[in-house]
């Protein structure tokens, strides 16, 4: 199977000109693979993911957490949903067309892909100035605790695990592969509105060579075909029902304390104003039983 | 550049004897299997040996799909009719007499002996770029060659362009539209009777197809009803050599009147687009009017609302324009 299609230039050159359309299904059948890998894992294998905090220990805590902890303001959430839109409506007007649906897909598909593209600007400015930009990249900690659980999943001694600061490494690394094929999909999309009419550009076909042009279009479908998977795993994460108050949270914008204090270390990610003494949770737990 | 070759490659070739049979092959062949009908743009595509099909399909032992019924009223058409017997058909002649028209103006007797209305209809879009071979949207690539600052664009599309510029060259298309006529399509759920107008598709919706014919449909009859029967018929047609020729601009409509009031009216015209336009701003604003001058130039003038011009088609704009004024006006004015 070829991965990518390729043409004969006018000039005899052999250029790529798109991704060969199967990587659609190897990408949806990928996804589906690892839904059922994963929910057979959780429900027959899963080992406890870390230690829990004491019930001391808790209490203590409890005492500074709010009921309602904030996780995600306004401006997150409308910006979660303003992207997950946008991308639902670019998979939709990408794929369907590629699965017999057919309609004038273009004109919808770019301005998706603007909307989309203002978003993530948006998103951007605001973690670097308004949020905390560090939470959602891995640390040293998260590491750590990574070997840790796959040693201890492999039935290898090694330290229990500590809570998980805001976002766990999982997310970290699912963000991570968001955003590198979201930039590759918007920097190629926002070249590619250079191929076709549209009020934004001025149209110019012969803005970079064949070649170029080709191997935009193959990573705009590589991100493409890349986003069915990724789309794919988010919404089954965001409906499993142990991580479905995460879920809330991002409509809700808060969780409440006992899922706070069950699932994240206050040192890791203190609650706004209510920052926990120092040393009173992590490594004094009772334990409990979390999936991974 | 495609050279024409002496020799085709060699393909399975097929010949059904019934439309059941033509469906069973073209079911078990796929994509793989090309249909053929009069054969005047497949065998282009095969001596240029860009298309290379493994199955070739070939209709002519289909007699179910030949000739002219009555149908009520109105008339069937089957899909492998020759333009020639749609030309001299009596029928068709007498009742709607704008079809033989614009067959007759298709091509030369010899091809129009050969061609049939089904082929006519279907037949691929003849921008040189995508029948050199170049690998263009619509052969599946990233460009539009003729849409480019150095294209030579001078036979492409004014209206309803969507990354690719080529225009749907049919003639019998638009006086198809005109005559509000249904395209019988078998295909692999059975029988799907679809509107002249909605038979033919964009680039938006589908770059690769002129038709909503996909692998495994056949398009077997066309009927025309007999509502615009005896109507008022106009077609013209611009080309660049009167012998014969593909068309720039070709335009049909059928009009009925009350006195001078044009009482209702179905305009298309083809040439323009990657399909034939049927103008229904242009029919809604003229019905009701008196049939003069001014009704024609105020149609004219709408015609050509939103045209967009290449570098080399500008012409278009002025010619639509004026075919949709000399439709209106009719001949005798």
């Amino acid at each position: 199977m070829n991965l990518i299609q390729w043409a004969t230039s006018p000039w005899g050159q052999q250029v790529p000109i798109h991704i060969s359309w199967t990587l659609l299904w190897v990408a949806a059948i990928s996804a589906l693979a690892f839904l059922i890998v994963h929910a057979l894992y959780v429900s027959i294998w899963a080992r406890p993911a870390h230690a829990q905090a004491s019930a001391g220990a808790s209490a203590m805590i409890a005492d500074k957490i709010p009921e309602r902890v904030p996780r995600h303001n306004l401006s997150a959430r409308l910006f979660h949903a303003i992207m997950a839109l946008s991308m639902l409506a670019l998979l939709f007007t990408a794929f369907l067309p590629k699965v017999g649906v057919q309609f004038p897909w273009v004109t919808y598909h770019w301005i998706a892909g603007i909307v989309l593209s203002i978003s993530v600007l948006y998103h951007i400015f605001d973690v670097f100035f308004y949020q905390d930009f560090w939470s959602i990249w891995p640390d040293k900690i998260d590491i750590e605790d990574a070997q840790s659980r796959v040693k201890r999943a492999l039935g290898q001694s090694a330290p229990e695990p500590r809570k998980f600061a805001k976002y766990p490494l999982e997310n970290k690394l699912y963000h991570l592969a968001v955003m590198l094929a979201g930039l590759s999909a918007i920097c190629t999309g926002l070249f590619m509105m250079k191929r076709v009419h549209t009020p934004i550009f001025t149209r110019n076909p012969y803005l970079f060579s064949d070649m170029t042009w080709g191997w935009m279009y193959v990573l705009h479908g590589l991100a493409g075909v890349g986003f069915v998977a990724l789309v794919t795993v988010h919404i089954y994460m965001a409906v499993r029902p142990e991580k479905f108050f995460i879920t809330k949270s991002m409509f809700l914008g808060w969780m409440s304390r006992e899922k706070y204090l069950e699932h994240y270390d206050p040192r890791r990610w203190p609650v706004t104003g209510q920052p926990p003494p120092a040393g009173a949770v992590a490594g004094d737990a009772e334990s409990k039983k979390a999936p991974a | 550049m495609a050279v024409i070759r002496d020799v085709i490659p060699a393909f399975e070739l097929f010949q059904p004897t019934s439309v059941d049979d033509a469906l069973s092959l073209q079911s078990r062949h796929g994509a793989k299997a090309w249909v053929l009908a009069g054969g005047l743009d497949s065998f282009d595509w095969f001596k240029d040996r860009i298309k290379r099909p493994e199955v070739v399909i070939d209709l002519s032992q289909v007699r179910e799909l030949r000739g002219v019924r009555a149908a009520g009223e109105g008339l069937e058409i089957g899909a492998m009719t020759t333009l020639t017997e749609v030309v001299r058909h009596p029928m068709v002649r007498e009742k709607f007499s704008i079809l033989p028209t614009a067959a007759e103006a298709a091509a030369s007797p010899q091809i129009r002996n050969q061609g049939t209305i089904g082929g006519n209809v279907s037949q691929d879009a003849r921008c040189w770029y995508y029948r050199g071979g170049w690998p263009c949207y619509r052969a599946g690539g990233n460009i539009c060659y003729a849409d480019t600052p150095t294209g030579l664009n001078r036979e492409h599309a004014i209206l309803d362009a969507d990354r690719c510029v080529a225009v749907n060259p049919s003639d019998t298309a638009p006086a198809l539209i005109a005559l509000d006529a249904k395209m019988v399509v078998r295909t692999p759920k059975g029988e799907q009777v679809v509107d002249a107008e909605n038979y033919f598709i964009g680039p938006a919706t589908d770059i690769t197809r002129m038709t909503i014919l996909k692998p495994g449909d056949l398009l077997t009859s066309i009927r025309i009803p007999s509502t615009w029967a005896g109507a008022q018929f106009y077609f013209e047609k611009i080309r660049d050599r009167a012998v014969w020729d593909f068309p720039l601009v070709n335009v049909a409509s059928a009009m009925v009147l009350s006195g001078n009031t044009i009482q209702r009216i179905r305009l298309a015209v083809n040439g323009v687009a990657a399909h034939p336009v049927r103008l229904t701003a242009v029919e809604a604003a003229v019905t009701g009017k008196p049939r003069n001058e001014e009704t024609a130039e105020m149609a004219g003038q709408l015609a050509i609302q939103g045209a967009e011009p290449l570098q080399y088609n500008g012409f278009k704009v002025p010619l639509l324009r004026n075919l949709v004024k000399r439709a209106i006006r009719g001949a005798a004015a």
